[in-house]
Protein backbone atom coordinates (compact mmCIF):
# COMPACT_ATOMS: atom_id res chain seq x y z
CA UNK A 1 0.00 0.00 0.00
CA UNK A 2 1.57 3.52 -0.86
CA UNK A 3 -0.47 5.79 1.22
CA UNK A 4 0.19 9.44 1.49
CA UNK A 5 -1.39 11.71 3.94
CA UNK A 6 -2.06 15.29 4.07
CA UNK A 7 -1.35 17.11 7.25
CA UNK A 8 -1.02 20.89 7.81
CA UNK A 9 0.78 22.49 10.85
CA UNK A 10 -1.82 25.10 13.11
CA UNK A 11 -1.71 27.11 15.75
CA UNK A 12 -2.27 24.84 19.06
CA UNK A 13 -5.70 24.29 20.16
CA UNK A 14 -5.06 26.47 23.16
CA UNK A 15 -3.58 29.47 21.77
CA UNK A 16 -5.51 32.90 22.16
CA UNK A 17 -5.91 34.12 18.86
CA UNK A 18 -5.20 37.53 18.25
CA UNK A 19 -5.53 39.72 15.38
CA UNK A 20 -2.83 41.00 13.55
CA UNK A 21 -2.31 45.30 12.37
CA UNK A 22 -3.42 44.37 8.68
CA UNK A 23 -7.11 43.50 10.29
CA UNK A 24 -7.37 39.87 7.46
CA UNK A 25 -4.31 37.25 9.61
CA UNK A 26 -3.59 36.72 13.04
CA UNK A 27 -1.11 37.53 15.54
CA UNK A 28 1.86 34.40 15.00
CA UNK A 29 4.75 35.39 16.94
CA UNK A 30 4.62 33.48 20.02
CA UNK A 31 2.33 31.04 18.97
CA UNK A 32 3.18 27.23 19.59
CA UNK A 33 2.02 25.21 16.02
CA UNK A 34 1.39 21.47 15.79
CA UNK A 35 0.20 18.97 13.97
CA UNK A 36 -3.72 19.76 12.96
CA UNK A 37 -4.78 17.15 15.58
CA UNK A 38 -7.19 15.55 12.55
CA UNK A 39 -4.21 14.99 10.72
CA UNK A 40 -2.03 13.74 13.60
CA UNK A 41 -4.88 11.02 13.23
CA UNK A 42 -4.24 10.74 9.57
CA UNK A 43 -0.17 9.74 10.28
CA UNK A 44 -1.83 7.30 13.06
CA UNK A 45 -4.04 5.51 10.56
CA UNK A 46 -1.69 5.54 7.73
CA UNK A 47 1.17 3.82 9.85
CA UNK A 48 -1.19 1.55 11.40
CA UNK A 49 -2.24 0.37 7.83
CA UNK A 50 1.49 0.01 7.02
CA UNK A 51 2.09 -2.01 9.38
CA UNK A 52 -0.51 -4.42 8.61
CA UNK A 53 -0.20 -4.30 4.41
CA UNK A 54 3.32 -3.81 4.29
CA UNK A 55 4.35 -0.10 1.89
CA UNK A 56 4.77 3.63 2.08
CA UNK A 57 3.63 6.29 3.79
CA UNK A 58 4.10 9.81 2.30
CA UNK A 59 3.45 12.93 4.32
CA UNK A 60 2.03 15.89 1.97
CA UNK A 61 1.96 19.85 2.99
CA UNK A 62 1.33 22.42 1.80
CA UNK A 63 2.48 25.84 3.93
CA UNK A 64 5.44 28.00 4.43
CA UNK A 65 9.20 26.53 5.34
CA UNK A 66 8.37 26.39 9.04
CA UNK A 67 5.76 23.45 7.95
CA UNK A 68 8.81 21.27 8.05
CA UNK A 69 8.82 21.03 11.60
CA UNK A 70 4.80 19.34 11.20
CA UNK A 71 6.15 17.21 8.67
CA UNK A 72 9.16 16.33 10.58
CA UNK A 73 7.21 15.17 13.44
CA UNK A 74 5.47 12.69 11.43
CA UNK A 75 8.17 10.94 10.27
CA UNK A 76 9.37 10.58 13.33
CA UNK A 77 6.11 8.74 14.47
CA UNK A 78 7.04 6.38 12.00
CA UNK A 79 6.05 8.14 8.39
CA UNK A 80 8.69 7.61 5.73
CA UNK A 81 9.28 10.33 3.57
CA UNK A 82 7.49 13.77 3.87
CA UNK A 83 7.41 16.80 1.09
CA UNK A 84 6.57 20.16 1.38
CA UNK A 85 4.92 22.69 -1.37
CA UNK A 86 6.09 26.27 -0.37
CA UNK A 87 4.07 28.05 -1.93
CA UNK A 88 5.76 31.59 -1.34
CA UNK A 89 3.67 34.88 -0.85
CA UNK A 90 0.89 33.25 -2.61
CA UNK A 91 -2.54 33.51 -0.71
CA UNK A 92 -3.98 30.33 -0.82
CA UNK A 93 -7.84 29.47 -0.15
CA UNK A 94 -8.63 26.04 0.67
CA UNK A 95 -9.79 25.16 -3.46
CA UNK A 96 -6.11 26.43 -3.94
CA UNK A 97 -4.41 24.30 -1.77
CA UNK A 98 -6.48 21.51 -2.75
CA UNK A 99 -5.32 22.25 -6.35
CA UNK A 100 -1.45 22.23 -5.42
CA UNK A 101 -1.80 18.60 -3.50
CA UNK A 102 -3.65 17.55 -6.54
CA UNK A 103 -1.25 18.44 -8.96
CA UNK A 104 1.57 17.07 -6.53
CA UNK A 105 0.17 13.99 -6.24
CA UNK A 106 -0.58 13.18 -9.52
CA UNK A 107 2.72 11.45 -10.30
CA UNK A 108 2.75 9.86 -7.33
CA UNK A 109 1.41 6.03 -7.19
CA UNK A 110 -0.75 5.92 -4.25
CA UNK A 111 -3.50 3.82 -3.33
CA UNK A 112 -5.03 5.27 -0.08
CA UNK A 113 -4.94 9.07 0.65
CA UNK A 114 -5.75 10.16 4.11
CA UNK A 115 -6.75 13.52 5.58
CA UNK A 116 -8.20 15.40 8.30
CA UNK A 117 -11.86 16.52 7.97
CA UNK A 118 -10.79 20.03 9.03
CA UNK A 119 -7.70 22.16 9.69
CA UNK A 120 -8.57 23.52 13.16
CA UNK A 121 -7.23 26.73 11.93
CA UNK A 122 -9.44 27.43 8.71
CA UNK A 123 -11.85 25.15 9.47
CA UNK A 124 -12.24 24.80 6.13
CA UNK A 125 -13.59 21.10 5.49
CA UNK A 126 -12.87 21.63 1.94
CA UNK A 127 -9.50 20.02 1.26
CA UNK A 128 -10.09 16.47 1.53
CA UNK A 129 -12.85 16.10 -0.70
CA UNK A 130 -12.16 18.38 -3.23
CA UNK A 131 -8.90 16.64 -3.69
CA UNK A 132 -10.43 13.53 -4.49
CA UNK A 133 -12.93 15.27 -7.02
CA UNK A 134 -9.81 16.78 -8.32
CA UNK A 135 -7.91 13.70 -8.90
CA UNK A 136 -11.22 12.22 -9.66
CA UNK A 137 -11.76 9.20 -7.22
CA UNK A 138 -13.76 8.35 -4.22
CA UNK A 139 -13.88 10.03 -1.34
CA UNK A 140 -15.85 9.00 2.91
CA UNK A 141 -15.61 11.74 5.63
CA UNK A 142 -14.99 11.56 9.21
CA UNK A 143 -14.29 8.18 9.80
CA UNK A 144 -14.25 6.26 12.70
CA UNK A 145 -13.12 2.72 11.72
CA UNK A 146 -12.15 1.33 8.98
CA UNK A 147 -10.75 -1.80 7.10
CA UNK A 148 -8.79 -2.30 3.62
CA UNK A 149 -9.34 -5.52 2.39
CA UNK A 150 -9.16 -7.16 -1.53
CA UNK A 151 -9.15 -3.41 -2.99
CA UNK A 152 -11.71 -1.38 -1.22
CA UNK A 153 -11.97 0.22 1.92
CA UNK A 154 -14.73 -0.23 4.16
CA UNK A 155 -15.26 2.59 6.50
CA UNK A 156 -17.39 3.78 9.51
CA UNK A 157 -18.22 7.54 9.52
CA UNK A 158 -20.30 9.62 11.84
CA UNK A 159 -23.33 11.38 10.88
CA UNK A 160 -25.77 13.44 12.04
CA UNK A 161 -27.81 11.03 15.19
CA UNK A 162 -25.47 8.16 14.48
CA UNK A 163 -22.91 6.50 12.08
CA UNK A 164 -22.98 4.69 8.65
CA UNK A 165 -20.86 2.37 7.08
CA UNK A 166 -19.70 2.62 3.50
CA UNK A 167 -17.54 0.68 0.83
CA UNK A 168 -15.46 2.68 -2.13
CA UNK A 169 -12.92 1.07 -4.19
CA UNK A 170 -9.15 2.00 -3.94
CA UNK A 171 -7.39 4.30 -4.80
CA UNK A 172 -9.93 6.58 -2.38
CA UNK A 173 -9.59 9.51 0.28
CA UNK A 174 -10.46 9.24 3.71
CA UNK A 175 -10.54 11.89 6.38
CA UNK A 176 -10.53 10.89 9.69
CA UNK A 177 -12.97 11.70 13.14
CA UNK A 178 -12.15 11.61 16.84
CA UNK A 179 -12.27 8.17 17.70
CA UNK A 180 -10.83 6.48 15.18
CA UNK A 181 -7.32 5.65 16.80
CA UNK A 182 -5.07 7.47 19.43
CA UNK A 183 -1.96 8.73 17.92
CA UNK A 184 1.28 7.12 18.88
CA UNK A 185 4.07 9.72 20.46
CA UNK A 186 7.60 9.95 18.34
CA UNK A 187 10.00 8.08 20.14
CA UNK A 188 13.47 9.53 20.59
CA UNK A 189 14.74 6.81 18.38
CA UNK A 190 11.90 7.98 15.84
CA UNK A 191 13.47 11.73 16.41
CA UNK A 192 16.61 10.75 15.57
CA UNK A 193 16.02 8.51 12.60
CA UNK A 194 13.58 11.16 11.28
CA UNK A 195 16.21 12.99 10.60
CA UNK A 196 17.54 11.31 8.22
CA UNK A 197 14.39 10.90 6.05
CA UNK A 198 14.06 11.96 2.96
CA UNK A 199 12.09 15.49 3.21
CA UNK A 200 11.98 17.34 -0.11
CA UNK A 201 10.91 21.21 -0.41
CA UNK A 202 9.12 22.34 -3.95
CA UNK A 203 7.90 25.60 -5.35
CA UNK A 204 4.32 25.84 -7.10
CA UNK A 205 6.87 25.94 -10.57
CA UNK A 206 8.00 22.41 -10.12
CA UNK A 207 4.79 21.25 -10.84
CA UNK A 208 4.01 23.83 -13.76
CA UNK A 209 1.79 25.43 -11.20
CA UNK A 210 1.68 29.56 -11.63
CA UNK A 211 -0.11 32.11 -8.79
CA UNK A 212 -2.60 32.81 -11.96
CA UNK A 213 -4.15 29.23 -11.46
CA UNK A 214 -4.83 29.21 -8.25
CA UNK A 215 -5.69 32.68 -7.43
CA UNK A 216 -7.98 32.27 -4.71
CA UNK A 217 -12.17 32.56 -4.71
CA UNK A 218 -12.93 33.10 -1.11
CA UNK A 219 -11.15 36.06 0.82
CA UNK A 220 -10.65 37.14 3.62
CA UNK A 221 -11.56 40.87 3.77
CA UNK A 222 -11.93 41.33 7.85
CA UNK A 223 -11.01 39.64 10.78
CA UNK A 224 -13.22 40.48 14.20
CA UNK A 225 -13.07 38.78 17.28
CA UNK A 226 -16.88 37.54 18.64
CA UNK A 227 -18.09 40.00 21.43
CA UNK A 228 -16.24 39.25 24.71
CA UNK A 229 -18.58 37.43 26.91
CA UNK A 230 -19.03 38.92 30.45
CA UNK A 231 -18.83 37.03 33.54
CA UNK A 232 -22.63 37.12 34.55
CA UNK A 233 -24.22 36.35 37.69
CA UNK A 234 -23.58 33.72 40.29
CA UNK A 235 -27.05 32.91 41.64
CA UNK A 236 -26.86 32.78 45.44
CA UNK A 237 -29.47 31.27 47.80
CA UNK A 238 -29.65 29.21 51.00
CA UNK A 239 -30.75 25.95 49.52
CA UNK A 240 -30.07 24.18 46.12
CA UNK A 241 -34.02 24.96 45.86
CA UNK A 242 -33.62 28.57 46.32
CA UNK A 243 -30.92 28.65 43.63
CA UNK A 244 -33.18 26.42 40.72
CA UNK A 245 -36.08 28.36 41.79
CA UNK A 246 -34.67 32.15 40.76
CA UNK A 247 -32.06 30.63 37.66
CA UNK A 248 -35.73 29.30 36.04
CA UNK A 249 -37.08 32.53 37.15
CA UNK A 250 -34.28 34.05 35.32
CA UNK A 251 -34.18 31.68 32.10
CA UNK A 252 -37.50 32.32 31.99
CA UNK A 253 -38.67 36.08 32.62
CA UNK A 254 -35.39 37.84 32.26
CA UNK A 255 -33.55 36.08 29.09
CA UNK A 256 -36.45 34.44 28.14
CA UNK A 257 -34.87 31.50 26.70
CA UNK A 258 -37.22 28.64 28.28
CA UNK B 1 -30.17 37.27 -9.57
CA UNK B 2 -31.31 33.16 -9.02
CA UNK B 3 -30.02 31.62 -5.26
CA UNK B 4 -30.49 27.77 -5.34
CA UNK B 5 -31.01 26.05 -2.28
CA UNK B 6 -30.09 22.63 -1.97
CA UNK B 7 -32.37 21.00 0.49
CA UNK B 8 -31.35 18.22 2.72
CA UNK B 9 -34.43 15.13 2.91
CA UNK B 10 -33.80 12.49 5.56
CA UNK B 11 -36.58 10.08 5.13
CA UNK B 12 -39.02 12.70 3.30
CA UNK B 13 -38.35 15.01 6.15
CA UNK B 14 -36.38 17.84 5.57
CA UNK B 15 -33.80 19.40 7.52
CA UNK B 16 -34.82 22.41 9.95
CA UNK B 17 -31.70 24.11 8.19
CA UNK B 18 -33.08 23.67 4.38
CA UNK B 19 -35.66 26.22 5.02
CA UNK B 20 -33.19 28.62 7.02
CA UNK B 21 -31.49 28.50 4.12
CA UNK B 22 -34.28 29.58 2.12
CA UNK B 23 -34.94 32.26 4.93
CA UNK B 24 -31.22 33.35 4.32
CA UNK B 25 -31.62 33.05 0.44
CA UNK B 26 -34.50 35.42 0.56
CA UNK B 27 -32.75 38.03 2.32
CA UNK B 28 -30.22 37.73 -0.63
CA UNK B 29 -32.00 37.64 -4.55
CA UNK B 30 -35.20 38.32 -6.05
CA UNK B 31 -35.61 34.39 -7.01
CA UNK B 32 -35.12 31.88 -5.00
CA UNK B 33 -35.39 28.48 -6.12
CA UNK B 34 -34.91 25.17 -4.19
CA UNK B 35 -33.34 21.24 -5.50
CA UNK B 36 -33.65 18.37 -3.81
CA UNK B 37 -32.96 14.94 -4.37
CA UNK B 38 -33.69 11.72 -3.87
CA UNK B 39 -36.03 8.96 -4.24
CA UNK B 40 -40.01 9.26 -4.03
CA UNK B 41 -39.61 12.88 -3.03
CA UNK B 42 -41.86 14.53 -5.41
CA UNK B 43 -45.14 15.16 -2.82
CA UNK B 44 -43.01 16.32 0.25
CA UNK B 45 -40.94 18.76 -2.19
CA UNK B 46 -43.62 21.24 -2.53
CA UNK B 47 -43.45 22.07 1.60
CA UNK B 48 -40.09 23.97 0.02
CA UNK B 49 -42.32 26.48 -1.38
CA UNK B 50 -44.06 27.36 2.25
CA UNK B 51 -40.58 29.33 2.73
CA UNK B 52 -39.99 31.13 0.01
CA UNK B 53 -38.94 28.73 -2.87
CA UNK B 54 -40.32 29.84 -6.34
CA UNK B 55 -39.31 26.78 -8.12
CA UNK B 56 -38.38 23.63 -6.69
CA UNK B 57 -36.23 21.15 -8.76
CA UNK B 58 -36.37 17.66 -7.96
CA UNK B 59 -34.56 14.82 -9.31
CA UNK B 60 -35.96 11.97 -8.26
CA UNK B 61 -34.35 8.65 -9.43
CA UNK B 62 -33.89 5.53 -7.53
CA UNK B 63 -29.75 5.93 -8.44
CA UNK B 64 -30.13 8.96 -5.69
CA UNK B 65 -31.94 7.14 -2.93
CA UNK B 66 -29.56 7.16 -0.49
CA UNK B 67 -26.78 9.94 -0.46
CA UNK B 68 -23.40 9.52 -2.10
CA UNK B 69 -20.86 12.43 -2.16
CA UNK B 70 -19.75 11.57 -5.88
CA UNK B 71 -23.75 11.01 -7.02
CA UNK B 72 -24.48 14.09 -5.47
CA UNK B 73 -22.09 16.04 -7.04
CA UNK B 74 -22.48 14.49 -10.20
CA UNK B 75 -26.31 15.34 -10.19
CA UNK B 76 -26.12 18.56 -8.79
CA UNK B 77 -23.60 19.78 -11.16
CA UNK B 78 -26.01 19.25 -13.88
CA UNK B 79 -28.61 21.09 -12.02
CA UNK B 80 -26.40 24.04 -11.37
CA UNK B 81 -25.32 24.04 -15.21
CA UNK B 82 -28.77 24.27 -15.95
CA UNK B 83 -30.10 26.94 -13.93
CA UNK B 84 -26.81 29.20 -13.46
CA UNK B 85 -27.75 30.56 -10.04
CA UNK B 86 -25.10 33.44 -8.62
CA UNK B 87 -25.37 31.81 -4.84
CA UNK B 88 -25.91 28.32 -3.84
CA UNK B 89 -26.68 27.66 -0.61
CA UNK B 90 -26.64 24.21 1.70
CA UNK B 91 -27.09 23.49 5.14
CA UNK B 92 -23.48 22.58 6.92
CA UNK B 93 -24.56 19.30 7.96
CA UNK B 94 -22.41 16.50 7.53
CA UNK B 95 -23.78 15.89 4.15
CA UNK B 96 -23.61 19.48 3.47
CA UNK B 97 -20.44 20.39 4.57
CA UNK B 98 -18.64 17.49 2.33
CA UNK B 99 -21.41 18.06 -0.74
CA UNK B 100 -20.02 21.88 -1.04
CA UNK B 101 -16.60 20.51 -0.54
CA UNK B 102 -16.79 18.21 -3.49
CA UNK B 103 -18.63 20.48 -5.96
CA UNK B 104 -16.37 23.89 -5.52
CA UNK B 105 -13.91 21.38 -7.00
CA UNK B 106 -15.99 20.00 -9.32
CA UNK B 107 -17.35 23.79 -10.44
CA UNK B 108 -14.29 25.75 -9.24
CA UNK B 109 -16.23 27.31 -7.44
CA UNK B 110 -15.86 29.47 -4.04
CA UNK B 111 -16.99 28.22 -0.95
CA UNK B 112 -17.31 29.87 2.52
CA UNK B 113 -18.41 26.82 4.84
CA UNK B 114 -20.17 26.97 8.03
CA UNK B 115 -21.17 30.54 7.71
CA UNK B 116 -23.70 32.46 10.50
CA UNK B 117 -24.44 35.27 8.28
CA UNK B 118 -24.49 35.75 4.89
CA UNK B 119 -25.43 39.27 2.90
CA UNK B 120 -25.02 41.28 -0.64
CA UNK B 121 -22.39 44.24 -0.48
CA UNK B 122 -23.34 45.89 -3.95
CA UNK B 123 -22.50 43.23 -6.12
CA UNK B 124 -20.37 41.22 -3.96
CA UNK B 125 -21.49 37.79 -1.98
CA UNK B 126 -20.07 38.41 1.87
CA UNK B 127 -19.99 35.56 4.18
CA UNK B 128 -19.42 35.56 7.43
CA UNK B 129 -17.75 32.67 9.16
CA UNK B 130 -15.96 31.32 12.63
CA UNK B 131 -12.35 30.41 12.07
CA UNK B 132 -10.62 28.83 14.90
CA UNK B 133 -12.94 26.94 16.50
CA UNK B 134 -14.74 30.26 17.11
CA UNK B 135 -12.12 32.23 18.36
CA UNK B 136 -12.49 34.57 15.49
CA UNK B 137 -14.91 35.48 13.35
CA UNK B 138 -13.81 36.08 9.50
CA UNK B 139 -15.81 38.46 7.13
CA UNK B 140 -15.15 36.57 3.58
CA UNK B 141 -15.58 37.80 0.32
CA UNK B 142 -16.65 35.03 -2.04
CA UNK B 143 -15.84 35.79 -5.93
CA UNK B 144 -17.14 34.17 -9.37
CA UNK B 145 -20.33 32.02 -10.31
CA UNK B 146 -21.59 30.42 -8.86
CA UNK B 147 -20.95 31.36 -4.75
CA UNK B 148 -20.92 28.38 -2.24
CA UNK B 149 -22.35 29.20 1.16
CA UNK B 150 -22.86 25.86 3.61
CA UNK B 151 -25.04 28.00 6.42
CA UNK B 152 -24.48 26.97 9.67
CA UNK B 153 -27.98 25.61 11.18
CA UNK B 154 -29.80 27.46 13.85
CA UNK B 155 -28.04 30.44 13.29
CA UNK B 156 -30.85 32.44 10.65
CA UNK B 157 -34.46 32.17 12.01
CA UNK B 158 -36.95 29.55 9.57
CA UNK B 159 -39.64 32.09 8.76
CA UNK B 160 -42.32 30.87 6.52
CA UNK B 161 -43.00 32.92 3.30
CA UNK B 162 -45.40 31.01 0.82
CA UNK B 163 -44.30 31.43 -2.76
CA UNK B 164 -45.03 29.86 -5.74
CA UNK B 165 -43.03 26.27 -4.97
CA UNK B 166 -43.70 25.05 -8.65
CA UNK B 167 -42.03 21.59 -8.62
CA UNK B 168 -40.05 21.12 -11.55
CA UNK B 169 -38.71 17.38 -12.66
CA UNK B 170 -35.47 17.43 -13.62
CA UNK B 171 -33.53 14.22 -15.27
CA UNK B 172 -30.33 14.00 -13.98
CA UNK B 173 -27.34 11.00 -14.42
CA UNK B 174 -25.84 9.82 -11.39
CA UNK B 175 -22.91 8.73 -12.76
CA UNK B 176 -20.56 6.58 -11.57
CA UNK B 177 -21.08 5.76 -8.08
CA UNK B 178 -18.26 4.92 -5.92
CA UNK B 179 -19.93 4.18 -2.72
CA UNK B 180 -21.94 1.60 -1.44
CA UNK B 181 -23.62 1.88 1.36
CA UNK B 182 -23.76 -1.23 3.63
CA UNK B 183 -24.81 -0.05 7.24
CA UNK B 184 -26.51 2.69 9.15
CA UNK B 185 -26.94 3.37 12.82
CA UNK B 186 -29.15 5.67 13.34
CA UNK B 187 -30.95 6.87 16.78
CA UNK B 188 -34.46 8.48 15.38
CA UNK B 189 -35.70 11.29 17.41
CA UNK B 190 -32.84 12.29 18.20
CA UNK B 191 -32.70 16.34 18.52
CA UNK B 192 -29.06 16.67 16.51
CA UNK B 193 -26.85 18.76 18.72
CA UNK B 194 -26.25 21.33 16.32
CA UNK B 195 -29.67 22.02 14.97
CA UNK B 196 -30.97 22.25 18.97
CA UNK B 197 -32.26 24.91 20.47
CA UNK B 198 -30.89 23.96 24.04
CA UNK B 199 -28.23 21.76 24.64
CA UNK B 200 -27.36 20.31 28.39
CA UNK B 201 -23.70 18.93 28.40
CA UNK B 202 -21.94 17.18 30.59
CA UNK B 203 -18.17 16.59 31.78
CA UNK B 204 -15.68 14.87 33.60
CA UNK B 205 -17.78 16.30 36.83
CA UNK B 206 -19.92 13.69 35.85
CA UNK B 207 -17.80 11.23 37.10
CA UNK B 208 -18.75 7.99 35.01
CA UNK B 209 -21.25 7.19 32.18
CA UNK B 210 -24.25 7.73 34.72
CA UNK B 211 -26.00 10.73 32.54
CA UNK B 212 -29.47 9.99 33.29
CA UNK B 213 -29.71 13.16 35.16
CA UNK B 214 -28.62 15.31 32.64
CA UNK B 215 -31.05 13.34 30.03
CA UNK B 216 -33.69 13.98 32.10
CA UNK B 217 -32.76 18.11 32.50
CA UNK B 218 -32.47 17.93 28.77
CA UNK B 219 -35.67 15.99 27.96
CA UNK B 220 -38.14 18.74 30.30
CA UNK B 221 -35.92 21.29 28.34
CA UNK B 222 -36.26 19.53 24.70
CA UNK B 223 -32.78 19.60 24.64
CA UNK B 224 -29.75 17.87 22.91
CA UNK B 225 -27.47 16.41 25.44
CA UNK B 226 -23.45 17.09 24.99
CA UNK B 227 -20.44 16.94 26.17
CA UNK B 228 -17.11 17.68 26.62
CA UNK B 229 -14.13 16.10 25.32
CA UNK B 230 -12.90 14.73 28.94
CA UNK B 231 -16.37 12.86 28.74
CA UNK B 232 -15.54 11.62 24.90
CA UNK B 233 -11.93 10.58 26.14
CA UNK B 234 -13.17 8.44 29.75
CA UNK B 235 -15.64 6.73 27.16
CA UNK B 236 -18.54 7.74 28.49
CA UNK B 237 -20.12 9.92 25.87
CA UNK B 238 -19.56 9.31 21.89
CA UNK B 239 -17.52 11.22 19.92
CA UNK B 240 -20.39 12.51 17.83
CA UNK B 241 -21.59 14.11 22.01
CA UNK B 242 -18.42 16.01 21.69
CA UNK B 243 -18.79 20.16 22.13
CA UNK B 244 -15.76 22.10 21.32
CA UNK B 245 -12.82 22.86 18.86
CA UNK B 246 -12.34 19.23 18.01
CA UNK B 247 -15.94 18.53 18.25
CA UNK B 248 -19.28 20.49 17.07
CA UNK B 249 -19.85 24.26 16.91
CA UNK B 250 -23.17 24.70 18.77
CA UNK B 251 -25.26 27.44 18.95
CA UNK B 252 -28.56 27.19 20.85
CA UNK B 253 -30.49 29.69 23.04
CA UNK B 254 -29.50 28.12 25.75
CA UNK B 255 -26.53 26.30 26.71
CA UNK B 256 -26.21 24.11 30.14
CA UNK B 257 -22.71 23.56 31.57
CA UNK B 258 -22.62 20.83 34.34
CA UNK B 259 -19.21 19.42 35.97
CA UNK B 260 -17.35 21.31 32.81
CA UNK B 261 -14.15 23.48 33.65
CA UNK B 262 -14.30 25.76 30.85
CA UNK B 263 -10.88 25.23 28.80
CA UNK B 264 -10.39 27.14 25.87
CA UNK B 265 -10.85 24.09 23.52
CA UNK B 266 -14.45 23.61 24.52
CA UNK B 267 -15.94 27.73 25.43
CA UNK B 268 -14.49 28.04 21.56
CA UNK B 269 -17.54 25.35 20.73
CA UNK B 270 -19.99 26.98 22.61
CA UNK B 271 -19.84 30.46 23.32
CA UNK B 272 -21.68 31.78 20.39
CA UNK B 273 -24.52 30.26 22.59
CA UNK B 274 -27.01 33.40 23.70
CA UNK B 275 -27.29 32.18 26.84
CA UNK B 276 -25.08 30.28 29.20
CA UNK B 277 -25.37 28.34 32.57
CA UNK B 278 -22.92 26.79 34.22
CA UNK B 279 -23.24 24.59 37.18
CA UNK B 280 -19.84 23.68 38.69
CA UNK B 281 -18.85 23.20 42.37
CA UNK B 282 -15.91 25.08 41.52
CA UNK B 283 -16.41 29.03 42.52
CA UNK B 284 -12.96 29.35 39.98
CA UNK B 285 -13.96 27.62 37.10
CA UNK B 286 -13.32 29.78 34.33
CA UNK B 287 -17.09 28.37 32.76
CA UNK B 288 -18.50 31.26 34.95
CA UNK B 289 -16.35 33.72 33.37
CA UNK B 290 -18.11 33.26 30.56
CA UNK B 291 -21.60 32.00 31.78
CA UNK B 292 -24.74 34.07 32.18
CA UNK B 293 -25.78 32.49 34.78
CA UNK B 294 -24.18 30.02 37.36
CA UNK B 295 -24.88 27.69 40.21
CA UNK B 296 -21.75 26.79 42.45
CA UNK B 297 -22.86 23.67 43.85
CA UNK B 298 -22.95 19.81 43.06
CA UNK B 299 -24.58 18.91 39.69
CA UNK B 300 -26.18 15.82 41.43
CA UNK B 301 -28.08 18.13 43.75
CA UNK B 302 -28.92 20.88 41.44
CA UNK B 303 -29.70 19.24 37.82
CA UNK B 304 -32.49 17.26 39.69
CA UNK B 305 -33.55 20.21 41.24
CA UNK B 306 -33.70 21.90 38.03
CA UNK B 307 -35.20 19.52 36.31
CA UNK B 308 -38.21 19.35 38.77
CA UNK B 309 -38.66 23.25 38.54
CA UNK B 310 -38.60 23.27 34.56
CA UNK B 311 -41.56 20.74 34.84
CA UNK B 312 -43.07 22.89 36.96
CA UNK B 313 -42.83 25.68 34.95
CA UNK B 314 -43.81 24.11 31.74
CA UNK B 315 -46.85 22.45 33.38
C1 LIG C 1 -5.91 19.26 20.72
C2 LIG C 1 -6.97 19.40 21.77
C3 LIG C 1 -8.28 19.55 21.39
C4 LIG C 1 -9.29 19.65 22.34
N1 LIG C 1 -10.59 19.80 21.93
C5 LIG C 1 -11.57 19.85 22.85
C6 LIG C 1 -12.94 19.98 22.46
O1 LIG C 1 -13.29 20.03 21.27
N2 LIG C 1 -13.89 20.03 23.42
C7 LIG C 1 -13.58 19.97 24.76
O2 LIG C 1 -14.51 20.00 25.59
N3 LIG C 1 -12.31 19.86 25.15
C8 LIG C 1 -11.30 19.78 24.24
N4 LIG C 1 -10.02 19.63 24.66
C9 LIG C 1 -9.77 19.33 26.10
C10 LIG C 1 -9.77 20.55 26.98
O3 LIG C 1 -8.48 21.12 26.99
C11 LIG C 1 -10.15 20.14 28.42
O4 LIG C 1 -9.25 19.15 28.88
C12 LIG C 1 -11.57 19.57 28.55
O5 LIG C 1 -12.49 20.43 27.92
C13 LIG C 1 -11.92 19.43 30.02
O6 LIG C 1 -13.16 18.79 30.15
P1 LIG C 1 -14.05 18.99 31.45
O7 LIG C 1 -14.32 20.42 31.65
O8 LIG C 1 -15.19 18.05 31.36
O9 LIG C 1 -13.09 18.38 32.59
P2 LIG C 1 -12.30 19.11 33.74
O10 LIG C 1 -11.47 20.21 33.22
O11 LIG C 1 -11.66 18.03 34.51
O12 LIG C 1 -13.44 19.79 34.60
C14 LIG C 1 -14.38 19.10 35.36
C15 LIG C 1 -15.17 20.13 36.14
O13 LIG C 1 -16.22 19.49 36.81
C16 LIG C 1 -16.36 20.08 38.08
N5 LIG C 1 -17.01 19.08 38.94
C17 LIG C 1 -16.51 17.90 39.37
N6 LIG C 1 -17.43 17.23 40.08
C18 LIG C 1 -18.53 18.01 40.12
C19 LIG C 1 -19.82 17.87 40.72
N7 LIG C 1 -20.17 16.78 41.38
N8 LIG C 1 -20.68 18.88 40.56
C20 LIG C 1 -20.35 19.98 39.86
N9 LIG C 1 -19.17 20.17 39.28
C21 LIG C 1 -18.27 19.18 39.40
C22 LIG C 1 -14.96 20.45 38.52
O14 LIG C 1 -14.99 21.52 39.45
C23 LIG C 1 -14.34 20.87 37.19
O15 LIG C 1 -14.48 22.27 36.96
C24 LIG C 1 -8.99 19.58 23.73
C25 LIG C 1 -7.66 19.44 24.12
C26 LIG C 1 -6.66 19.35 23.16
C27 LIG C 1 -5.24 19.22 23.61
N1 LIG D 1 -1.99 23.33 3.58
C1 LIG D 1 -2.30 22.04 3.65
N2 LIG D 1 -1.37 21.08 3.40
C2 LIG D 1 -1.67 19.76 3.47
N3 LIG D 1 -2.89 19.31 3.78
C3 LIG D 1 -3.86 20.21 4.04
C4 LIG D 1 -3.62 21.60 3.98
N4 LIG D 1 -4.76 22.24 4.29
C5 LIG D 1 -5.67 21.28 4.55
N5 LIG D 1 -5.13 20.05 4.39
C6 LIG D 1 -5.78 18.73 4.59
O1 LIG D 1 -7.16 18.87 4.46
C7 LIG D 1 -7.83 18.63 5.70
C8 LIG D 1 -9.01 19.56 5.83
O2 LIG D 1 -8.58 20.91 5.87
P1 LIG D 1 -9.55 22.16 5.64
O3 LIG D 1 -10.34 21.87 4.42
O4 LIG D 1 -8.61 23.31 5.47
O5 LIG D 1 -10.39 22.30 6.87
C9 LIG D 1 -6.75 18.79 6.75
O6 LIG D 1 -7.06 18.05 7.90
C10 LIG D 1 -5.53 18.24 6.01
O7 LIG D 1 -5.54 16.83 5.99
Amino acid sequence: MEILVLLKQVPATESMIAIADDGVSIKRDGLKYVINPYDELAVEEALKIREAQGGAVTILSVGPAKAVEAIRTGLAMGADKGLLVDPGDLKCDGLAVARILAAAIKDTPYDLIVAGHRAVDDDNFQVGPAVAELLGIPNVSMVVEEAVAEGAITCTCTVEGGTKVVQVPLPALITTQRGLNEPRYASLPGIMKAKKKPLDTKSLADFGLTDADLQPKTIVRALRLPPERAAGRIIEGDTVQAKVTQLVKALHEEAKVI
Amino acid sequence: MTILVIAEQVDGVFRKVSFEALSAARKLGSEVDAVVLGSGIEAVAAELGQYGAAKIWVADDAALSEYTVEGYTQALAEIIGQINPEVVIVGATTQGKELSARLSARLNAALATDCVAVRMDGDQVVADRPMYGGKVLAEVVLGGTPAIVALRPNVVAAEAAPAAGVVEKVAVQAGEVWTRITGKQLETGKIDLTEAEVVVSGGRGMGGDDYSAIEALAQSLGAAVGASRSAVDEGWRPVTDQVGQTGKTVSPNLYIACGISGAIQHLAGMSSSKVIVAINKDPEAPIFLKADYGIVGDLFEVVPALTEEVKKLKG
